[in-house]
C-alpha cells in the first residue's frame, strides 16, 4: 500500500512479513548501488563522519535488518509526517524511509480501528525488543480523554508500545519538549516523550517540523552504529551540534555590525543579519543552515525571515518572535521611574534624620572652658 | 526534559531579574546622590579668590589625566586602569547586541563596531583587570589597604567580561547557559553598584567638581 505517492513509505500489506536486509529491499526498489553509496557519503558528511568511516556506514546499512517501526501520533499537527513524506522525491531520505517496515502509522496506513491496532500489537509481538517507536506530538496528562486513539489514551499507548522497543525517537518539538501544546498556559497538561519513558533510550529530533534528512539520518545512524551521541537536551550531536548562527551565511554581516532593522529596509534588501528583527539563530541548535530545506533550496534566514529557534524547548514561550534575545522581556520604564522617585524619597528621609541628629547634637553641645577641663583634675587631687 | 533550564534562567534574567536589577540600581543611585547632596557644607564667609564653579568644571575633566609624575610611579595601575575603563565603555556601547538593548530602552541606536574588534577589546580589558589585581596584591601597602569589598567588586566587574566572552566564543557551558549567566552577571553588577566603591561611576563627577570648587575658592590650582 503506497497511497500512490512517490515519497510515501512502504507499508506492509500482510502482517508478519519477515524482515529483510536493507540492501535487498533497496535493490528490489530499483535503487542502484551508486545512489545508495551517494546517500551514505551525504549522510557521512552531514554527520561529520571522517571519510574513512563512510564505507563502514554503507556496509553496516546494507547488512542491517529492515527495522520494524511503529509510529505513534499524539497531540500533533501532522506537520512532521508531512515534512518527511512530502520531501522532494526521489530524495535521499526516501531511500531509507521507504525501506523501513512501517507497521503502524495511522495517518498513512489504510487500516483503521481494531485492524490497525491489531497490526501494532502484532508488530510488537513479532519484533519484541527490536522495533523502533517513532512518536510525534505531545502527551496530555491533564485528562486522558483529550487525545485518544481507538479509545486508548496517548499515555497508555506510549507506555505500552515503548515497553518492548529498542529505542524511541521523539520526532518534532512536541514529542521532544512538549512544543505548541505545552506553550503557556498548557491547557492539556502536555508533556514530552522523555518525561514518561524511563529505562529506554529516547532520541529527540526536534524542529517544527524537523528536517527530513535529519530524521532518516538518525534512523540510519541507529541501524549502522547504534545509538548516536546526544547533547544535554537529548538531541543527536551529529545534527544538532552547532547553532544556526555558527553556520549562517549572514554571519559576516553580524560580525561587522550590519543589521536589517525591518523587513523592507535597506539592510533587509541587502541581505544583512536578521538579529535585530528577532533572529534566534544564536541559541538554536539545528542543521538548517547547512542541510537547508526543500532539497537544499533554502532555509528561513535565506528567505529573509529570522530563525524562530523551533528546535529549542519552549520556543513558543521565549518572548516575541521578532525581538532579540538580548533585550528584556518586560517593560521597565515605569518601574525605573518609580525606583528613582522612591530613591529620592528615601534619600530625603535619611537626610532629614541626619539633619535632626545634627541639630540635637548641636543643642546638646556645651562649651568647654579651661575650668571644665581642670575640674576632674582637682577632684582627683582631693 | 520538557523544558530547558538554561532557557528558563535566561528568560528569568531577561524578565524579573532585569526588573529587579534596574530598580535596585536606580533606587540606589538616586538615594546615594540625595544623601550626599543633602549633607551640605558649612557656609564659607571668606570672599572667593577665583571662580569656584569654573575651577570645579575644569577639575571634572582635568582629572581624567594622571597627576604629574604619578603614572611613572605605578605604571601598571595607570595603564591597566585606563585600558580597562576604555575597554568597558567600548564593549558596553559598541557591541551590536548591546546597542540593540539601548535602542530598545531609549529608542536611539548607533552603529556598532566589528565583533573581532570587540572581542580583542574584551581580552585587553580582562588582561588589564588581572594586571591591576596582581599589582594590588603584590604591593604590600596596597595589599594592606585592600578590604574584602575591593576584591568583591573586582570579581563583579570581571564576570560580565568573562561570561560575555565565553558566550560569544561558545566556551564552557552551552551557549544559552552562558548567555543567561552573562545577563545575570551584569545584573549583579547593577545591584551592587550603588552600595560599593563602584558608585564612583556616578559620584566621581560630584567629587571632582567639589574638589575643584573648594580649591578654586582658595585660589589653588587643581
Ligand atoms: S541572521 Fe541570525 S543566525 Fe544569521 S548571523 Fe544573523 S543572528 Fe546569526
Amino acid at each position: 500500500m503506497s497511497h500512490g505517492r512517490a515519497g510515501a513509505p512502504e507499508l506492509k500489506d500482510s502482517l508478519g512479513a519477515t524482515p529483510d536486509a536493507l540492501a535487498d529491499v533497496l535493490r528490489r526498489r530499483g535503487v542502484s548501488r551508486r545512489a545508495f553509496l551517494n546517500y551514505c557519503s551525504l549522510l557521512g558528511a552531514l554527520m561529520a563522519l571522517p571519510p574513512a568511516l563512510v564505507p563502514r556506514l554503507a556496509h553496516a546499512l546494507e547488512g542491517a535488518r529492515r527495522p520494524s517501526v511503529i509510529w505513534l501520533s499524539f497531540q500533533e499537527c501532522t506537520g512532521c509526517t508531512e515534512s518527511l513524506t512530502r520531501s522532494h522525491a526521489p530524495s535521499v531520505e526516501d531511500l531509507i524511509f521507504q525501506s523501513i517496515s512501517l507497521d503502524y502509522h495511522h495517518t498513512l496506513q489504510a487500516a483503521s480501528g481494531a485492524a490497525a491496532e491489531a497490526a501494532r500489537e502484532h508488530a510488537m509481538k513479532e519484533n519484541a525488543g527490536k522495533y523502533l517507536v517513532v512518536v510525534d506530538g505531545s502527551i496530555p496528562l491533564a485528562n486522558p480523554g483529550y487525545s485518544t486513539i481507538a479509545g486508548i489514551s496517548n499515555k497508555d499507548m506510549l507506555l505500552d508500545t515503548a515497553r518492548g522497543a529498542a529505542a524511541i525517537l521523539a520526532v518534532g518539538t512536541c514529542a521532544s519538549y512538549g512544543g505548541l501544546p505545552k506553550a503557556d498556559p498548557n491547557p492539556t497538561g502536555a508533556v514530552a516523550v522523555a518525561d514518561l519513558i524511563t529505562g529506554k533510550p529516547v532520541i529527540n529530533i526536534p524542529g517544527c517540523p524537523p528536517i527530513p534528512v535529519v530524521i532518516t539520518g538518525v534512523v540510519a545512524h541507529f541501524l549502522a552504529f547504534g545509538l548516536p551521541g546526544l547533547d544535554d537536551l537529548g538531541r543527536p550531536l551529529a545534527f544538532f551540534g552547532e547553532r544556526i548562527h555558527d553556520r549562517c551565511y549572514r554571519r559576516p554581516f553580524y560580525d561587522r555590525g550590519l543589521f536589517a532593522h525591518g523587513f523592507d529596509d535597506d539592510g533587509a534588501r541587502k541581505g544583512w543579519c536578521l538579529y535585530k528583527v528577532g533572529c534566534k539563530g544564536p541559541v538554536a541548535f539545528n542543521a538548517c543552515a547547512t542541510v537547508k530545506w526543500n532539497a537544499g533550496v533554502s532555509f528561513p534566514i535565506e528567505a529573509g525571515h529570522p530563525c524562530l529557534g523551533c528546535s529549542q524547548p519552549d520556543f513558543w514561550d521565549g518572548g516575541d518572535f521578532y525581538q532579540t534575545l538580548a533585550i528584556p522581556t518586560e517593560n521597565v520604564a515605569g518601574l525605573a521611574m518609580g525606583a528613582m522617585a522612591v530613591g529620592a524619597g528615601a534619600g530625603a528621609a535619611v537626610s532629614a534624620l541626619n539633619t535632626a541628629k545634627r541639630k540635637t547634637a548641636k543643642k546638646a553641645h556645651e562649651t568647654v572652658t579651661i575650668e571644665n577641663l581642670e575640674k576632674p583634675k582637682e577632684k582627683a587631687e582631693t | 526534559m520538557t523544558s530547558d533550564p538554561a532557557m528558563d534562567l535566561l528568560m528569568w534574567a531577561r524578565g524579573p531579574g532585569f526588573q529587579i536589577a534596574t530598580v535596585v540600581l536606580l533606587f540606589g543611585i538616586v538615594l546615594r546622590i540625595v544623601e550626599i547632596l543633602a549633607l551640605g557644607r558649612a557656609r564659607d564667609l571668606a570672599p572667593p579668590k577665583a571662580s569656584p564653579a569654573q575651577s570645579g568644571l575644569r577639575t571634572v575633566f582635568s582629572r581624567f589625566l594622571p597627576r604629574h609624575g604619578m603614572a611613572m610611579r605605578s605604571p601598571v595601575i595607570h595603564i591597566g586602569g585606563y585600558l580597562f575603563h576604555a575597554g568597558f565603555f567600548i564593549v558596553l556601547l559598541f557591541f551590536g547586541p548591546h546597542i540593540q538593548l539601548f535602542e530598545e530602552g531609549f529608542g536611539i541606536g548607533w552603529p556598532g563596531l566589528p565583533s573581532p574588534l570587540i572581542e580583542a577589546v574584551t581580552v585587553i580589558s580582562m588582561v588589564a583587570l588581572v594586571a591591576v589585581l596582581i599589582a594590588r596584591v603584590r604591593d604590600p601597602v596596597r595589599k594592606l589597604l585592600s578590604t574584602f569589598e575591593d576584591y568583591a567588586v573586582w570579581v563583579v566587574t570581571f564576570l560580565p567580561f568573562l561570561t560575555g566572552f565565553m558566550a560569544v566564543n561558545k566556551l564552557g557551558l552551552p551557549y544559552t547557559w552562558m548567555m543567561a549567566l552573562h545577563v545575570l552577571s551584569v545584573e549583579l553588577l547593577m545591584v551592587v553598584l550603588p552600595f560599593t566603591k563602584l558608585t564612583h561611576a556616578v559620584t566621581f563627577l560630584f567629587a571632582r567638581y567639589y574638589n575643584g570648587w573648594v580649591n578654586g575658592r582658595k585660589g589653588a590650582a587643581t
